[in-house]
């Protein structure tokens, strides 16, 4: 499995990528929708996991886009905001829905389940 | 009766003057003590007043009539008395007239047939003593009676001047030598260029008799004065025969009249009075205002007995219908007051929510950088080999990630705290949504030995909610209770139909129960009384929210050391729910 994890927090993304890979999962990161959509044009990813509120795309517009690179991409979106229309937006697109901070077992399982799909 | 007593007691007693439950003291609209009283007093003034003023009118009235009547009947009394004295004189001096007429000079100088005169005289008439003929000198040329009074002159006297002056004359009353009261009517007669005198002395007894005849009470009294004011027959209260009168004189008046005056004592006294014609003597009829208004005081006695009775009825209607008022005032007022109280709090609610939101999101950035670089550090020293993991080191990085899960759990519920939802609304069994949330805390009741007892009717009606909101306000109220209670501990679930649209749900737990301090602020976000145990402050805090989104009503009841019982009062359809649930669903 290989994902992309998008966030504009550094910090944070750097972290989850290394504990990722430490638990056998192929991960790249992504710091803006930019990045991210020109790291989809270069490689194959299974899942990307997409912060909803970040400067310049959001992650529901980069999900569209990323759609349109690779249509058999699928999604999980983080937030540290549990707002409705964030809930809402997560749920139309039929994805999973993480509040940070989270338990990185929990991530891994929404992971797997996504995959299962 | 005491009974009765106690029940008027609690209708007039207002009810602003009992403690309110409400320990914040709100403002309020009114000072209702001054309102009511100030109700009493104009409302007393505006009915009692004029109840006064209208018996104040009744009384004069009543008594000026009854003034006038006395007046009247003094007025009768004296004229009938005053026409029977008239009567007796009159009849005397015309029984004299026609003697002078009818008898001859020679007759009225004969001894003897004088004497069978005065004897016709005293069969006929009565009270006369003695009869006498007078020339014109004034020299009595003929007498009969118990004394030797012939050609004794009479020249300078009163009576015998009138009767030249006037025809006949009556004398005022004297003793002379009979020493009994006596009086002297005369008449005159021309004779040949001249004229005869006929006298006669009459007794005064006559008079008296009248005079105790009238129809008086103990108090009055009737007597006869001449008119210089000396007594002509004995009085009860004004002095004695001859003596003059302490009372004032009236003025000449052909009719009767009454006047009023005050006696020696200062009291009032009313006295009828009549000029008796061609004499000297005035009757008068005096009577004691007390003997005169004794009547007075009687009507004087009711009317004030109906004005205290009927004034202290209208003071208690008053009292009564103002209480009343006051306390429709007072409760209206209370329960606006508890509208904007709940209104408040809500909307303080509200803003700390948002408030904690805000500040949850914010946090949430900075904690997931903290939990997944703490979460690396403890995976390098797990799983590469480099990293030497000692045990105290594991252990700090072991705290740092269970305080980021804590704060992460807070933040969580700070979000949902938060979070503006639409219900979904659909039809839910309260005992199903219930035997949900029981499920997942039967381990740790099993565990700590607490017993539930779920008390749900069957027949309870559905209700049209949020099958999530529900769940949660429930797992919050059983946890709190869980928490609260000690191990072997009791809680009890009731939900019963309050009335056609609501139901009420409660949870009773027999712990440690809630002091009034803590009851006020149990609500409000961030607020516990778990202190170390763990509690975030959130979980009845978003129980409220949930609950008023859901147009609910929670309330609270505890004492501590008593348990507490949570009452959820539910609508059977929320607001504006047209009762069609695939719609909102």
């Amino acid at each position: 499995m290989k994902i992309l994890l998008v966030d504009d927090e550094e910090k944070f993304i750097s972290s989850l990528a290394e504990r990722l890979e430490i638990r056998g999962i192929d991960s790249d990161w992504a710091t803006c929708g930019d990045e991210a959509i020109s790291k989809v044009k270069e490689n194959s990813y299974d899942v990307a996991v997409l912060d909803i509120k970040m400067p310049g795309l959001s992650g529901l517009e980069l999900k569209g886009k990323l759609e349109t690179i690779d249509e058999k991409l699928k999604f999980i979106f983080v937030t540290g905001h549990g707002s409705e229309e964030d809930y809402v937006a997560g749920c139309k697109e039929g994805c999973f829905y993480i509040i940070k901070p989270f338990k990185i077992d929990d991530l891994v399982e929404k992971l797997k389940e996504t995959m299962a799909f | 009766m005491k009974k009765f007593f106690s029940i008027f007691i609690q209708k007039i007693k207002p009810r602003f003057l009992e403690p309110h439950p409400r320990e914040t003291a709100s403002p309020s609209l009114f000072n209702y003590k001054s309102f009511w009283i100030g109700s009493i007093n104009l409302l007393t003034i505006v009915t009692v007043v004029p109840l006064f003023i209208l018996s104040m009118i009744n009384l004069n009235l009543t008594r000026e009539a009854i003034n006038k009547e006395n007046s009247l009947r003094t007025i009768r009394l004296t004229s009938n008395a005053r026409r029977t004295v008239t009567f007796f004189l009159k009849e005397r001096l015309d029984a004299m007239r026609f003697v002078l007429q009818n008898e001859r000079l020679e007759t009225l100088k004969d001894p003897e047939d004088l004497a069978s005169i005065l004897e016709s005289l005293q069969i006929g008439f009565g009270s006369t003593l003695d009869l006498g003929v007078l020339d014109e000198s004034g020299l009595q040329i003929n007498y009969v009676g118990p004394f030797d009074l012939t050609g004794k002159s009479y020249t300078d006297r009163k009576w015998f001047k009138e009767c030249v002056k006037n025809g006949s004359s009556v004398s005022d009353v004297f003793l002379g030598y009979r020493q009994i009261p006596h009086t002297i009517i005369s008449v005159k007669s021309e004779v040949n260029n001249s004229f005869v005198i006929l006298r006669a002395t009459l007794d005064i007894k006559k008079f008296v008799q009248i005079l105790s005849s009238i129809d008086l009470s103990e108090k009055s009294d009737a007597f006869i004065v001449n008119r210089e004011g000396y007594l002509q027959t004995p009085s009860k209260y004004y002095g004695n025969i001859f003596e003059k009168v302490t009372i004032p004189l009236p003025e000449y008046s052909e009719s009767s009249r009454v006047f009023t005056f005050e006696d020696q004592s200062g009291r009032k006294v009313m006295a009828g009075y009549a000029f008796i014609e061609d004499s000297p003597y005035i009757l008068m009829l005096v009577k004691q205002s007390t003997d005169i208004m004794q009547s007075w005081f009687a009507v004087r006695k009711e009317i004030i007995f109906f004005f205290i009775l009927s004034a202290v009825v209208l003071f208690l209607i008053i009292l009564r219908i103002t209480t009343f008022m006051v306390n429709k005032v007072y409760e209206a007022d209370q329960t606006r007051l508890d509208a904007m109280e709940r209104l408040a709090q809500s909307s303080r609610l509200i803003s700390i929510g948002r408030l904690a939101a805000g500040v949850a999101h914010e946090i949430n950035n900075p904690l997931a950088i903290i939990n997944e670089n703490a979460g690396l550090i403890k995976d390098l020293f797990v799983y590469k080999k480099q990293y030497e993991p000692g045990h105290r080191l594991m252990g700090l990085i072991d705290t740092v990630l269970e305080s980021v899960d804590r704060c992460g759990q807070i933040t969580r519920q700070l979000l949902a705290f938060a979070r503006d939802f639409k219900p979904k609304i659909q039809s839910l069994h309260i005992n199903k949504i219930v035997s949900e949330v029981l499920i997942f805390l039967k381990k740790e009741a099993v565990y700590r030995d607490i017993k539930i007892d779920v008390d749900i009717p069957e027949d309870l009606p559905v209700i049209h909610s949020d099958h999530g909101s529900l769940q949660q306000i429930f797992l919050n109220l059983i946890n709190n209770a869980f928490q609260a209670m000690e191990d072997g501990g009791h809680l009890e679930i009731k939900a019963a139909r309050k009335n056609e649209n609501q139901i009420l749900v409660s949870v009773k737990d027999d712990g440690c129960g809630i002091s009034e301090e803590e009851q006020k602020k149990i609500f409000e976000p961030f607020y516990t009384s778990k202190g170390t145990k763990g509690g975030t402050g959130l979980g009845l805090s978003i129980t409220f929210g949930l609950v008023k989104k859901l147009d609910g009503e929670i309330y609270l009841e505890s004492k501590p050391g008593q348990g507490a019982k949570f009452s959820i009062i539910l609508p059977l359809r929320p607001k504006g729910d047209n009762q069609d649930e695939n719609l909102t669903g």
